[in-house]
């Protein structure tokens, strides 16, 4: 079970929010299989379904018929040490200093995503895709929790 | 058995007294954040002087659910409303924690203990 999962998974999406519960179904497994504990994998699920809702929200102006590729990669050689997801969308490309999440001081809705993200991920960068669009990877590492928890 | 997606964000209302109490049911995401938004704000227009927004039913809610309870939680102060989340799954509860707003919201562990 493990060995199997040490191979990537790849979802081809539209930008339609019905087709954001099928990658969380998929991701939830995906998680689970590598060993991430439920904590973490709520805050991994978390995380991918807010960098599509702002794929769908913004890149693509709230059309439902664009497409969203997605890349679930395990970390790790002999044992898993975390997951990798890269979400490549192809619409107008988002300048990353445009990116930063607003004060949460400032009780108002929206504009928790970037937050969510930079708060329950270890490593996440945009780059520009070859051809257009842009390439968002997030990564999260098993044992950040247990890192977390020493600071 | 989880809700479809296509299911009223609101199951049921119930009230007692001035106290509304409205069970949530299903995810609340993208593709729904705007119903529920618009079913919460109608009960509101009905002036209880509670509502209680049971959320027991709700294994996942992202961020465009917490900015339409923002938004409920801005028109019910307006009202005079008190308004109080209860039932959070630990991965809803995460999220209020996650964007802090677990003080800002009136939130209790169970119905009960809301509307006594």
């Amino acid at each position: 079970m493990k060995q199997d999962c040490k191979k990537p998974v790849r979802l081809s999406i539209l930008s339609t929010p019905a087709h954001l519960p099928i990658v969380r179904a998929a991701l939830e497994k995906m998680c689970e299989a590598i060993g991430f504990d439920p904590e973490a994998v709520g805050k991994i699920i978390l995380s991918a379904d807010e960098a599509l809702t702002n794929i769908i929200k913004h890149a693509y102006r709230g059309a439902d018929d664009r497409p969203i590729d997605i890349e679930l990669a395990p970390l790790g050689e002999e044992s898993l040490r975390g997951l990798r997801i890269c979400i490549r969308d192809y619409g107008e490309h988002v300048d990353p200093s445009r990116i930063r999440s607003r004060d949460l001081g400032d009780i108002r809705p929206g504009g928790l995503g970037v937050h969510i993200m930079t708060h329950c991920m270890d490593e996440l960068e945009y780059r520009p895709a070859d051809g257009g669009g842009t390439v968002l990877t997030m990564v999260k590492d098993i044992q950040s929790r247990r890192k977390e928890t020493r600071t | 058995m989880t809700p479809s997606p296509s299911a009223s964000p609101v199951r049921e209302v119930r009230w007692a007294g001035r106290t509304a109490v409205a069970a949530i049911q299903g995810d609340i995401d993208l593709s729904r954040s705007v119903e529920f938004q618009h079913q919460i704000l109608l009960l509101l227009d009905q002036h209880p002087q509670r509502l209680v927004v049971n959320l027991t039913d709700v294994p996942y809610m992202d961020s465009s659910g917490v900015a339409s309870l923002v938004k409920v939680l801005s028109r019910a102060r307006k009202a005079g409303t008190t308004l109080t989340l209860v039932g959070m799954s630990p991965r809803v509860k995460s999220l209020f924690q996650i964007t802090r707003l677990d003080n800002v919201f009136q939130i209790m562990a169970t119905e009960e203990e809301a509307v006594s």
